[in-house]
């Protein structure tokens, strides 16, 4: 177990290392930050001075390696845009984005599982045949457009819920939630199942065709034969099999959706790290840009490791080889 | 132990809670644009919104009244008393947020504040020798040679405290390069008719009226309270003014302009802005960079650039591609700008067949091919413009190959040092509403340093002109000075050494109860705006 951790974090690092090395080769392509940064009179030697102190002269590799030397003591410099410690912003956006995310992925599980399950039992009931169809659209429709028209819909129309922002937060901390306040939960809706839309419908169609599968497999007919109830059968024993690649799948997703928030927060102004990411591409805000990145691929890395070890939990038979392996 | 509070005391907290709120809520202006104020501290960023947003904490010695003249703000009057030296007398009685009064110091500190090596002012100022007090009310501005647009400039620099700056570690503006931030970045002590009361950077700023604010016996502030929020996505901007979630948007999106007219309950305000959009040609080289003409430069042929001229079809560009939001301009500088002269701007006709024969004569009787360089998210419908003058140059056998890009790589090419275009669209705002601004920094010829001809991309070099240039920047006698400049602006036309296209329009959306001042500098001051 220690040995497959410690190799997880060795993975971990190579990954992350080589997310900020491809971020920086491309930083070379998006353009010049210091027009951005100053005005139209700004000489041409103080431009340059600005350029040179803030090391765009160097090759990329120079600048790759400064940032992982600053990063490593938990310095990744001021934003170019606001003048302030990218750390910093990032700590501000990043509970907007969690919450986001959290809520959700919840609405997407608790949506998802039990009408996949619904529409395995009952394949031929029309209710299950609207769900499925339905959610075609889900999976077809992009992203900025269903959050267009929800906010068309109960914003505009409606006038139900609010179009942008987070609403009032509280702070705990360093931490700021949405979630305490009722105003915060009404902003929070429509994003949310914008984001959601399309992870319900995936797992939605997995969990579908996973219980099929399952349903068809011998032990079923024998729990069966042996007279267990419905509920037993489908719930104790199909369902608890089609959870694996369920959980490897959402637990996977769950860094997507944290990755693709981007887009949604785009729509709904939500003060989260993908706004904020996208506002750094604009103003060729690097250091905002390269945190950021490393970031979200810490985020899979970590996920990727918590689904791991799941297996562990669910799956005796990957705990057996593995000893084996170990004492072998 | 705290006593439990009272039935009656709760009652009476709850309805002194209402009564704020209701107050509040009936004076509070809510509204949005794209960019965010990315910093509270006015000598940090030379940014035309930043300076808009916190020109309404922070004031300069003068401002410029609903018709952009100057005015006093926190000077009471300024004059000329010999060539090098423009005095100022300090408003009496003015104080801080904080409570303390404005001195002499505080402007004199702020001044040296301001230029910074490495922001604008200190490149706007670099003639200015030294600042003198005078005594407790009067300050010199003594300069290297006589400068009449000095006080255009000062309306530029906004004035801090002192002290405030020197308690808070804040006594040169936030440098990057040193990776510390400053406490003026995020907090203010302005002497400004509004003070920030609340502060989330890029998600909502939040101001309230200054009680003490020297000029609230003339001008009485409408707005309790200001909330500012930044929304970046265009549709949910629009569709949170429709919804009555907002007071006013900023920035519009083109597409939605007519959308918000139409509907009732919302409303457009529109007002020519100073900037003027026009397009330029390499001048200097005699090979261009990107053309299929060997050996000469066919820009270096004046009838090659009148040709240029009249193929291009303004009144169509005005009508489809800028839905009406342009006028249509033969200048480089519009009206609202010193030395704008109305009897010279009238544009060369549209000709394309006069065009094509001015090509014949100057040797491309079948046109050539040339790149044509334009930034995409820079100016109202900057590519929709490119792509309409690469259909309107078609017409003439020239083949320009357009490439539009982000203005962060787009700037990158076509400026100093590497001027690496040889056809452009290019807009330009005159910052100190002067004209002499527009002939140093697009007309006078290259200097070795580029402190003249900054961006002259194009290299365009003319001695008579670059004379002229000089004697515009010296000359106090206003008439006289500005004969200089329509001199100047007429040969700019008549050698087609650009090629004006419009000046934008400005573009703001309110509800119907606002009213507001809107200026052709894209100022948006507070202090104007009424709740009806």
């Amino acid at each position: 177990m220690l040995a497959f951790v410690l190799q997880r974090l060795y993975q971990a690092v190579l990954v992350m290392l080589a997310v900020g090395f491809i971020a920086f080769a491309l930083f070379n392509f998006i353009g010049d930050p210091i027009n951005g940064m100053v005005g139209v009179d700004t000489s041409l030697a103080d431009r340059e001075k600005l350029r040179q102190e803030l090391g765009l002269n160097d090759s990329f590799v120079v600048q790759f390696a400064r940032f992982i030397g600053h990063a490593l003591r938990g310095d990744f410099g001021l934003s170019y845009q606001e003048a302030r410690p990218v750390g910093q912003i990032i700590l501000e956006k990043l509970p907007a984005t969690l919450e986001l995310s959290t809520v959700a992925a919840g609405l997407a599980l608790l949506l998802g599982v039990p009408m996949g399950v619904f529409t395995a039992l009952y394949r031929r009931s029309w209710l299950s045949q609207t769900l499925l169809a339905v959610s075609l659209i889900g999976v077809s429709l992009p992203t900025f457009l269903i959050g267009i028209l929800l906010i068309l819909v109960f914003a505009v129309v409606l006038g139900w819920l609010p179009s942008f922002g987070r609403g009032s937060v509280a702070h705990f901390g360093w931490w700021s939630s949405g979630l305490v306040t009722l105003e915060g939960w009404r902003a929070i809706i429509l994003p949310a199942v914008t984001l959601a839309l399309f992870q319900t419908t995936l797992i939605t169609r997995l969990v579908r065709a996973e219980m099929i599968e399952v349903l068809r497999t011998d032990y079923i007919k024998f729990a069966r034969a042996r007279g267990l109830t419905n509920r037993t059968v489908n719930f104790g024993h199909a369902l608890k099999n089609t959870l694996i690649p369920v959980i490897t799948i959402a637990g996977l997703q769950l860094g997507s959706i944290i990755a693709f928030a981007i887009i949604t927060e785009t729509v709904f102004q939500w003060p989260g790290m993908g706004l904020m990411f996208i506002q750094a591409v604009g103003f060729v805000d690097i250091p905002v840009m390269a945190a950021y990145l490393v970031l979200v691929g810490f985020f899979f890395v970590v996920i990727n490791f918590v689904v791991d070890l799941l297996y562990f939990v669910l799956d005796p038979r990957l705990r057996v080889d593995r000893e084996r392996v170990g004492i072998g | 132990m705290a006593k439990k509070p009272t039935r009656l005391r709760l009652c009476a907290a709850f309805a002194v809670l209402i009564a704020i709120a209701t107050t509040t809520e009936a004076k509070t202006f809510r509204w949005a644009n794209d960019g965010d104020p990315t910093t509270m501290d006015p000598h940090a960023r030379s940014d035309g919104f930043v300076s808009s947003f916190d020109g309404n904490m922070y004031e300069p010695l003068l401002r410029r009244d609903r018709q952009m003249n100057l005015e006093p703000a926190l000077a009471s009057e300024w004059s000329n008393v010999d060539p090098l030296t423009w005095r100022v007398k300090l408003r009496q009685g003015v104080t801080f947020h904080d409570g303390t009064p404005l001195t002499v110091d505080d402007v004199i500190f702020s001044f040296k504040r301001a230029v910074t090596p490495g922001t604008d002012v200190a490149s706007q100022l670099a003639m200015v020798k030294e600042i003198k007090k005078v005594d407790d009310s009067t300050i010199d501005f003594i300069t290297d040679v006589p400068t009449p647009i000095l006080p255009n400039y000062l309306a530029a620099v906004a004035i801090m405290s002192k002290a405030w700056c020197e308690a808070h570690n804040s006594v040169f503006p936030t440098n990057i390069a040193t990776n510390e931030e400053t406490y003026a970045t995020r907090n203010e002590n302005g002497t400004g008719p509004f003070m920030l009361k609340d502060r989330q950077p890029g998600v909502r700023t939040v101001l309230i009226k200054n009680p003490n604010w020297w000029g609230l016996k003339e001008q009485p502030i409408d707005l309790e309270e200001v909330v500012f929020t930044r929304i970046e996505n265009a549709a949910t901007r629009v569709a949170a003014l429709l919804s009555g979630e907002l007071d006013m948007l900023y920035n519009v999106p083109p597409q939605d302009i007519e959308r918000i007219q139409k509907t009732s309950g919302t409303k457009i305000w529109e007002t020519p802005e100073l900037r003027t959009i026009f397009l330029g040609m390499d001048q200097s080289r005699d090979e261009l960079l990107e053309s299929n003409v060997k050996g000469k430069n066919p820009f270096k042929d004046k009838r090659v650039r009148q040709a240029f001229y009249q193929a291009i079809d303004e009144e169509a560009i005005k009508t489809k591609v800028m839905r009406g939001f342009a006028r249509p301009t033969a200048l480089m500088v519009g009206p609202g700008v010193n030395g704008y002269d109305s009897t010279l701007d009238k544009r060369y006709p549209y000709d394309p067949a006069a065009a094509k024969k001015l090509l014949a004569e100057a040797g491309y009787p079948a046109g050539f091919e040339v790149g044509f360089d334009c930034p995409n998210d820079r100016y109202f419908n900057d590519e929709a413009i490119c792509q309409s003058v690469v259909a309107m140059l078609a017409r003439i056998g020239v083949k320009a190959n357009l490439l539009a890009q982000t203005k962060a790589k787009y700037f990158v090419k076509i400026n100093a040092p590497r001027f690496a275009t040889s056809f452009y669209l290019l807009g330009w705002t005159p910052g100190p509403l002067d004209a002499l601004h527009v002939l140093v920094n697009l007309v006078e010829t290259r200097s070795e340093d580029l402190r003249e001809g900054t961006w002259n991309e194009g290299g365009y070099s003319n001695a008579e002109i670059d004379q002229m240039i000089k004697k515009i920047g010296v000359e106090l006698d206003n008439e006289k000075r500005n004969e200089f400049i329509s001199k100047a602006l007429s040969i700019v036309k008549d050698d087609f050494v650009y090629l004006p296209l419009h000046q934008q329009i400005v573009v703001w959306a309110s509800r119907d109860n606002v009213d507001l001042a809107q200026l052709g500098t894209n100022d948006f001051q507070l202090r104007y705006v009424k709740l009806k």
